[in-house]
């Protein structure tokens, strides 16, 4: 069985259109998290939620109304099987008094609903995350995001002309600021597992990449006479059908993280999906569209300054 | 080539048996995580400002104490904040006199000077020092009380921040106590009681004549009241600088006290029993005040000269005298801990997570197998036998290296899996391409194998270094993710490349195979 041998689509004709569309795409992110602000989960913003569960069916508004009297903007939604009665709360985080305990929330919580006559409950699971270290985490992500896409970069750099590396990287950018976008859109929040999702797809696009790139290297040395176009164009066409098979095969994985994972996982996997898509569309579209237009323009400045010279 | 073949697959064979010896058990070699077992993580700040402020305080008191025996008169001594304090209104006639007396101050302190009032700061390096050491004592001190809890595989580490520690307690289900274990000070002190106990703060003070000496302190406490009747609360006069502390105990244990009510009992080690009892000897008759963290716990009249035995009573429950001494024996915190962070996870949302995550391990698996079957067809089994030996060989040095598997970490083997089919299908892609000019297969293969090495090589060293940036990032779970990634990674070059070689190598040797099944 054979899928995509032999191809030669002209993508490198594509790559003005490539590129307006993904900028579309990165705007309306940007243009969402500006106007309604990042939705940071409390891994990052702070603040308690719970699981609970209910010895009986509860609505969400039965346990709005039971909380009514706790301060701030309280979200309750259904979690995992709606058979098992379970409800996760998610609280903002406390203006922080002299003296607010962490916890204060959550007792609060807890006494709320044992004083609501809603049946016999239990905190299956709690996470309380004090200002502090929601700060600490905000700084150290995107540290860690930085300094990984530094790394490759100079990895790349070295092994790869200088355009190449510029190539990946803006590529790899381009992914993570895809998947954040469809992050907004599907309003899933950022969170620790959802940043560990966008620092995975960092490596999984340049690994699409470097894949190309290396096959880029290999033919212009055997086919020293075209032009650098011709050479990349061949190049994702000789390598097409393994950059979507594999994704294919990944994203197959993947979705069955997506769909049976459990919802601690729903976020991450999410997060991977549209990095999966993104990573191999901006392989073979973003990646090396932008090394020739950086290679041409490195081109034209040394013919001129040669010319010069003569 | 055939005897080269057979090292190959002798070598391959016992990879995988030392894997499989490094797992197996599974269920007792490879560790899970809190978010997989159960349990409660903790993060907690140190409060190293309260350090500095007991060190300040004493050594303004010292000084204090010398200025008196020397008899250098000075208007004020102040602790102006945790890390300085104000001499004012030395004489000029005393101030050579002042000055000798501060040679043990400035070993800590940084003096300033003008008009018979001196400033001391403490040293930079003395703070940083000290709050080091501040963090380390609460750790030991957490580390012992855990211990003493009976937690299993707990763990007690420096967390990221400098004041910072983290606590993880798998298998923990009442939070409230482990917390408030954890938590409490436990500072013990026996002090003299100077009056008391009054109602209100305001009596005790105003028994004072409304000014409180500087070698007095009024504290909270407990009034006893008669067998059966609620105590109530009342405020005492106490000395404070304490006869005996928590430090000088040897031992604490939960006891009755005459009206078979729960009580601690306490020993004292050879220095605090020669302080208790030439203490008590001296003011027999008087009140002692068992103050813990602060608040009159008794205040019994000292009836005899006592060494090294003592009791503290209250309304306790069994529970609470239990608790109280097993703080006591792990000694005092050195400063006050806030909780940053907590994290539960309740058994059974655990189990639940063990589920999904084997769930979705299979049914990636299963839709890879599928595919890979399909499309490379007896290929494709090469593929699935050098992606299984990736996740053997995983298992394997996960437990070896005593990782911890994690919620995410099940993701990081699912991310292993793509990874390794992502390899198989660069080789065999480039196998098909080789064939298509008109090679031997044998000349395919190899050429195939020996022109996609270095591309994996690339890939994987790209994938590596994101690896390690999210493993320095990480909270204990997005670790386990990573090095999961990691050690996938790093065994996949080994089952890609030489695995699935060797495989194709044995399975066209002596043959002359003329078409490949790919």
């Amino acid at each position: 069985m054979a899928l995509l041998q032999n191809t030669n689509y002209d993508f490198i004709k594509w790559r003005w259109h490539a590129i307006a569309l993904s900028a579309i795409v990165i705007l309306a992110g940007l243009a969402y998290g500006a106007t309604k602000g990042i939705p940071l989960g409390i891994d990052f913003s702070g603040g308690t939620i719970m699981i609970v569960k209910f010895e009986q069916p509860v609505s969400d508004d039965q346990v709005r109304n039971a909380l009514s009297s706790i301060a701030g903007e309280q979200v309750i939604q259904t979690y995992g099987d709606p058979a098992q009665n379970q409800k996760v709360i998610r609280l903002p985080q406390l203006i922080q008094e002299q003296g607010a305990a962490l916890d204060q929330n959550a007792r609060a919580v807890v006494d709320a609903l044992n004083a609501a006559n809603l049946g016999k409950i239990e905190v299956i699971s709690q996470d309380l995350v004090g200002p502090v270290i929601g700060a600490d985490l905000q700084r150290r992500g995107i540290y860690a995001m930085l300094a990984s896409i530094v790394g490759i970069t100079i990895y790349i750099g070295l092994r790869f002309r200088f355009a190449f590396a510029i190539g990946a990287i803006a590529a790899t950018f381009h992914d993570i600021l895809i998947a954040v976008a469809f992050l907004f859109f599907m309003g899933y929040d950022l969170s620790l597992n959802v940043v560990a999702a966008i620092l995975t797809i960092t490596g999984y696009s340049v690994n699409d990449t470097i894949v190309i790139f290396d096959r880029v290297r290999e033919n212009l040395r055997s086919k020293r006479r075209d032009s650098l176009e011709k050479v990349v164009n061949e190049s994702v066409n000789q390598t097409l059908s393994r950059t979507i098979i594999t994704a294919g095969t990944t994203f197959l994985a993947v979705l069955a993280l997506y769909l049976f994972g459990g919802e601690v996982l729903e976020a991450f996997a999410f997060t991977m999906l549209v990095g999966i898509i993104s990573g191999t569309y901006s392989t073979i579209f973003i990646a090396s569209s932008i090394a020739i237009i950086l290679s041409s323009k490195q081109a034209k400045a040394r013919t001129t300054s040669a010319r010069k010279t003569v | 080539m055939a005897k080269n073949l057979k090292w190959k697959f002798l070598s391959i064979v016992a990879v995988l048996a030392l894997a499989v010896f490094a797992f197996y058990p599974p269920d007792q070699k490879v560790k899970l995580g809190l978010d997989l077992k159960g349990g409660v993580q903790l993060v907690l700040r140190v409060q190293t400002d309260d350090a500095l402020r007991l060190e300040t305080q004493t050594t303004a008191d010292r000084l204090g104490e010398q200025l008196k025996t020397k008899n250098v008169a000075v208007t004020a001594i102040t602790v102006d904040s945790a890390t300085a304090f104000t001499v004012s209104g030395v004489a000029p006639d005393k101030d050579a006199e002042f000055r000798s007396s501060l040679v043990e101050v400035e070993t800590n302190y940084d003096r300033s000077s003008g008009a018979g009032t001196y400033t001391f700061t403490l040293k930079p390096n003395i703070v940083v020092q000290l709050r080091e050491d501040t963090v380390n004592q609460a750790l030991q001190t957490i580390e012992r009380r855990v211990n003493e809890l009976g937690v299993a595989e707990p763990i007690i580490a420096r967390h990221t921040a400098a004041d910072q520690i983290m606590v993880q307690l798998p298998g923990v289900t009442d939070v409230n106590r482990a917390k408030e274990i954890i938590r409490s000070t436990a500072q013990l002190e026996l002090k003299q009681v100077e009056q008391g106990p009054f109602s209100d703060e305001a009596a005790a003070r105003a028994a004072l004549g409304g000014n409180v000496p500087p070698d007095m302190q009024v504290l909270p406490g407990t009034i006893e009241a008669a067998p059966g009747q609620p105590a109530g609360t009342g405020y005492y006069v106490v000395r404070r600088v304490p006869a005996v502390t928590g430090r000088d105990l040897r031992n604490a244990r939960p006891t009755l006290d005459e009206n078979n009510r729960p009580a601690v009992s306490f020993s004292l080690n050879n220095e605090g029993a020669r302080k208790f009892g030439a203490f008590t000897q001296a003011n027999i008759g008087r009140q002692l005040g068992i103050v813990l963290d602060n608040r009159v716990q008794s205040a019994p009249v000292i009836q005899s000269r006592i060494d090294d035995e003592g009791r503290i009573t209250g309304n306790f429950t069994n529970q609470e005298s239990q608790d109280l001494s097993l703080k006591l024996r792990s000694g005092a915190l050195p400063a006050n801990l806030t909780y940053l962070e907590e994290r539960t996870v309740g058994p059974s949302l655990g189990a639940d997570s063990i589920r999904a995550g084997v769930m979705s391990a299979a049914g990636g698996l299963l839709l890879v197998t599928l595919f890979m079957l399909v499309y490379y067809k007896a290929a494709g089994i090469n593929a699935l036998l050098s992606i299984g030996a990736n996740l053997i060989i995983l298992l394997g040095l996960m437990a070896y290296a005593g990782a911890t598997m994690t919620l995410p970490g099940i993701a990081g083997f699912i991310l292993t899996i793509g990874m390794g089919v992502d390899s198989n299908v660069l080789i065999f892609e480039r196998i098909k391409e080789e064939l298509a000019t008109a090679k031997g297969v044998k000349q395919a293969v190899s050429a195939g194998f020996d022109r996609v090495l270095l591309t994996i090589l690339d890939t994987h060293v790209a994938s590596l270094i994101a690896a390690a940036f999210l493993f320095n990032f990480g909270t204990s779970s997005i670790r386990g993710f990573a090095l999961t990634l990691t050690i996938g990674l790093l065994s996949n070059v080994f089952t890609a490349y030489f695995v699935s070689r060797t495989l194709f190598e044995a399975t066209l040797s002596g043959r002359n195979v003329q078409k490949l099944s790919i």
